[in-house]
């Protein structure tokens, strides 16, 4: 579904993503984990036309893809970004939010979609005329996945889509990201820091640091401590370290 | 020697239809050790430490039949007695330092205010305790970082920014609310490392406030754990195995694991008696 080959990104003078390669499959999750400054973010914003200054070769379903992207792209890859305060427009309901991409891609039956999503994303159709103030951070983050999903994409990039969340609604949001890849079939790129988060919802995991992708492997093989790369042993240990404390 | 008291603490908002109780009769004691409060958002922990401080909203209704820090009574202590406590005698830390430093004044002249406010001294000698300071969050450089604007250094040093402004006046108590929540996992650990190292050096009391149960515990000698306004379980941190309040057990559960994983995270489900106990 996904390959990305030799994807460079460049600040003026400084390079932040210095030629990652990766692929995913139709249907699979791929984990890139990483440090804030490792570039992981970086990759998803080029991947999904948010910045056009990028080179290399990023192919998504068969179309290789330019710096500048036509609507049906952006009808196919959606984005859930890591602040639900702030990705939602603050002065308009979520029936209006919900409403945007069926306007902007021409899809027709908005009343009924909308309260599909909603019922999909398990919110009460009482929070379609209210603002997104008047919701938990829970309750917005999903709103922010129903509203990725209403344009029915196939592939769906998450950035940090629990880090702004109390862990038990993190639960909450990860077995709801499983299960819609499941039922839909989507493919996912998620980009966190906790390598936990990570190792639950993808199969296959990349580890960035610099700018570089150094090292790739499976979640079995991370959880098991065969890793190549030092520091992917530096993450995972840290990360059992602060497990092991209960 | 007890340095904090708190016994039945209750703080409570007025609303459009009655009042709103957020804080339901805590009572907690602190001496010179690491207290970590966990809960949710809304559970009522950062209001909590606000109160100690009393720096909470103008429609907040403080009660307590005792609130008292290092023997003084913060209920009926005046505005200037508050003063004195806020920042000298406690140290607060916030979430995100990039709201909570000047954007526009240099880091060397913030932490040199903040030296300046409580301890006084000439340019040269508030100038050279500032780059102490730095030096003791261990800043690398804390010469070339002094002259550096907030949004030229990262989050970590930005939160070491703050810990160093706090350090200043030698207080006796530090409360950090969730300082590690906008850093990612290694900066995390390494921040936290760095206050509990300070806090035992300097025999300080910690109140660290944060939702992340496993890495409080690790970084505190006592747990409590709150839901809707109450303290529902107090635990050394060493035995959050032994725990025995549902909604404790669930938090721990809830978590994703790289060790043990799971393939469906079990959710918390919350029972109405909860809210009694």
């Amino acid at each position: 579904m996904i390959d990305v080959d030799q994807l460079r990104v460049r600040f003026g003078d400084n390079e932040v993503v210095k030629g990652i390669s990766f692929q995913v499959k139709t249907g699979d999750s791929f984990g890139i984990v990483g440090e804030s400054g490792s570039g992981k973010s970086t990759v998803l914003r080029a991947l999904s036309g948010l910045n056009s200054e990028w080179s290399g070769h990023i192919t998504i379903d068969g179309k290789v893809m330019r710096p500048r992207r036509d609507k049906s792209f952006f009808r196919k890859t959606q984005m859930v970004f890591q602040d639900p305060y702030g990705s939602l427009h603050p002065r308009q309901t979520i029936d209006r939010i919900l409403s945007e991409p069926l306007l902007v891609h021409g899809i027709g039956d908005i009343d009924r979609r909308i309260d599909t999503v909603l019922a999909e994303v398990a919110l009460p159709g009482t929070v379609r005329f209210r603002y997104p103030h008047q919701l938990s951070g829970g309750q917005r983050q999903r709103v922010a996945i129903a509203r990725a999903l209403i344009a029915e994409p196939e592939v769906l990039l998450l950035d940090e889509p629990t880090s702004a969340l109390d862990v038990s609604v993190q639960a909450e949001i990860l077995n709801l990201l499983a299960d819609l890849r499941e039922r839909r079939h989507l493919t996912y790129v998620l980009v966190s820091h906790n390598l936990a988060v990570i190792a639950h919802l993808c199969p296959r995991i990349g580890v960035m640091i610099g700018g570089e992708m150094v090292e790739q492997l499976s979640a079995e093989d991370l959880r098991a401590g065969r890793t190549r790369h030092p520091h992917t042993a530096q993450l995972r240990a840290l990360s059992i370290d602060l497990e092991e404390a209960a | 020697m007890m340095l904090v008291d708190i016994k039945n603490l209750r703080v409570s908002f007025k609303t459009r239809t009655g009042t709103f109780e957020a804080v339901r009769g805590i009572s907690l004691s602190l001496g010179t050790e690491k207290l970590g409060i966990v809960g949710e958002s809304g559970s009522g922990k950062s209001l909590t430490a606000r109160a100690l401080m009393r720096l909470l909203p103008q429609s907040a209704t403080i009660t307590a039949d005792r609130l008292s820090f290092d023997g003084m009574d913060i209920v009926k202590a005046d505005e200037r007695a508050m003063r004195r406590i806020r920042g000298k005698r406690v140290g607060f830390i916030l979430q995100d330092p990039k709201y909570s430093l000047n954007p526009v004044m240099t880091i060397g002249r913030q932490v040199a205010e903040a030296w300046r406010t409580h301890k006084g001294g000439g340019r040269k000698e508030v100038r050279d305790a500032a780059v102490d300071l730095l030096d003791q969050v261990r800043i690398r450089e804390p010469r070339r970082v002094y002259d550096l604007y907030p949004h030229e250094v990262s989050g970590g040093m930005g939160q070491r920014i703050m810990i160093a402004m706090m350090l200043a006046p030698d207080p006796s108590l530090l409360i950090a609310d969730e300082p590690t929540s906008a850093l990612d996992a290694t900066v995390q650990a390494e921040i936290l490392r760095l206050m509990e190292d300070l806090v035992s050096r300097r025999g300080m009391g910690l109140i660290l406030i944060s939702h992340d149960l496993p890495l409080v515990s690790h970084f505190c000698d006592r747990v409590a754990v709150m839901y809707t306004g109450r303290i529902v379980e107090e635990l050394a941190a060493g035995s959050l195995s032994q725990a025995k309040h549902p909604y404790t057990r669930g938090l721990l559960n809830c978590l994703p694991s790289l060790a043990h994983p799971k393939s469906r995270l079990p959710v918390l489900s919350r029972d109405a008696a909860w809210l009694q106990s």
